[in-house]
């Protein structure tokens, strides 16, 4: 019997979710593990660097990689799995396109170590104090990565496969990409192992979309009693649905809560951000500068609302200046 | 050597994208040539059918791709070729301004005028105006900011001196 493909899964900056979501594979993780070696899995398993550095290049058949890329630390392991990978699947929202982490693309490093380490309501540090990257323990000193200057998704910083989007992304997804990858199966290097429409295309509220949407203000979540049958732009909140890809089932809506954007843009869309605006806001009510900026006002923050997972990889990456 | 950019210095001239609209800006533009207007050479016009053909990602890819300003030029309200095209210019325009002002990008850098074909004055007053303006801000460079954002990647250093030594060999 031919040895099997021993894969990786490791994690950069990440909340643990897509860690989690391997587990919502449920039973079929048997059939995962039966098809292939997990050969490193840091969150699951006892793995240490220097295991990784033994194995020789390319020995790894895939590795899915999540989380954003922030510190030196975890650029250095994604070069290493790299590597050691003849594929890398950057695994869910953050490693695809800098996710919520890449949001902080809104802030310089200097405002972010301020705020963490002094400004918090909650931190007590009269005298200031700030990680180092080095410091003396006893005779032996001890080192921290280094904190870069913004947050980037895996492709800015290592070579990248393929992609599996989502916030985390489904199981169906991932038995999809599994499969793909034993058979050998796999779409052009570079894809989305998802679909590649919009949202609206599967989502079960599509028939109540009006041909003619006009805003007149736009409601968050909270603010209102959402209607489960009716299309949420439709009733005045502001659903990603039309510049997000499709794959995910429409969860979120099944779950009566507007698309956030997670899956990121179909492959015809460079900025998720970009052609949302161009959507929402051509059907604004109004035509004076007033009564459209009246309209938008109800949109407080419009970087978190339209590039809630794609700072990173929009066009403009980050807060210049 | 650093990339960050420098304030305006000899030399540097402000690199202006226009979307002009076909039935309007546009023609007006070409009014203001054939009249012999002259006006700052600093911007370069494409020309759409109809500004609510602007898709907002052309703004943004205008600026990562170096332009250090946009001007939008449509009908006037009331006038737009396809009735109301203008409209969801001027509303995506609104929505856009506020994104810039979050991501840092100064005000002055975006610009709408409602341009209409006979108006070849207004296109050179308009374009002397942002122009002086563009100037007084100085150079937006997203390009070369990128660039100095990426030197911090370890795998960048390591093909620079790659290519510093293949330079040398």
């Amino acid at each position: 019997m031919p040895e099997k493909p021993k894969i990786g899964f490791y994690w950069c900056a990440s909340c643990g979710g897509c860690e989690e979501s391997l587990v919502d594979l449920a039973e079929d993780i048997l059939g995962v593990v039966e098809a292939v070696d997990i050969a490193f899995w840091p969150v699951a398993m006892d793995f240490k660097k220097k295991d990784v550095e033994a194995m020789a290049d390319g020995y790894l058949a895939a590795t899915f990689v999540n989380g954003a890329v922030r510190t030196s630390e975890q650029e250095e392991m994604a070069r290493l799995v790299r590597r050691k990978s003849k594929i890398i699947v950057a695994y869910g929202s953050c490693a695809h396109l800098g996710g919520i982490p890449a949001l902080a693309n809104q802030f310089d490093r200097e405002e972010i170590l301020r705020y963490v380490y002094e400004g918090a309501p909650t931190v007590d540090n009269a005298v200031k104090e700030r990680p180092k990257r080095e410091v003396g323990v006893d005779g032996s000193s001890v080192t921290l990565p280094q904190f870069h200057d913004m947050v980037r998704a895996l492709n800015q910083v290592v070579d990248v496969d393929y992609y599996l989007p989502g916030c985390p992304p489904t199981p169906r997804l991932m038995k999809q990409a599994v499969s793909a990858l034993l058979s050998g199966n796999l779409p052009v290097r570079g894809s989305v192992l998802a679909p590649d429409l919009a949202l609206c295309d599967e989502c079960k509220r599509k028939e109540s979309k009006p041909a003619d949407l006009q805003y007149l203000k736009f409601k968050r979540p909270q603010e209102t009693l959402i209607d489960p049958a009716v299309c949420m732009l439709a009733q005045g909140i502001v659903c990603m649905g039309p510049a997000t890809r499709g794959g995910c089932e429409g969860q979120c809506l099944r779950g009566n809560m507007p698309c956030t954007g997670c899956f990121g843009p179909t492959s015809r869309v460079k900025d998720q951000g970009a052609k949302m605006i161009s959507a929402l806001a051509s059907s604004i009510k109004g035509s004076s500068e007033d009564e459209i900026d009246a309209v938008l006002s109800t949109i407080p923050d419009p970087v978190g609302t339209f590039y809630r997972y794609g700072l990173a990889a929009s066009l403009l990456r980050k807060k210049t200046g | 050597m650093s990339h960050q950019p420098e304030k305006p210095t000899n030399g540097w001239e402000p690199r202006i994208i226009a979307f002009f609209c076909n039935w309007c800006t546009y023609t007006a533009a070409d009014l203001a040539g054939v009249s012999r207007l002259k006006h700052a050479s600093n911007i370069r016009i494409i020309r759409l059918m109809c500004s609510g053909r602007l898709d907002p990602q052309f703004i943004l890819e205008a600026f990562a791709k170096g332009a250090d300003g946009v001007l939008i030029g449509g009908c006037h309200p009331g006038d737009c070729h396809y009735i109301e095209g203008n409209y969801k210019a001027l509303r995506r325009f609104r929505m856009l301004k506020r994104l810039l002002h979050e991501m840092g990008i100064e005000d002055e850098r975006l610009r709408l005028e409602w341009i209409s074909a006979s108006e070849g004055e207004k296109v050179r007053s308009v374009v002397n105006d942002m122009v002086a303006k563009i100037k007084a801000l100085g150079p937006l460079a997203l390009p070369s900011k990128i660039a100095s954002w990426d030197e911090e990647i370890a795998g960048n250093q390591e093909l620079a001196l790659e290519k510093e030594e293949a330079q040398h060999a």
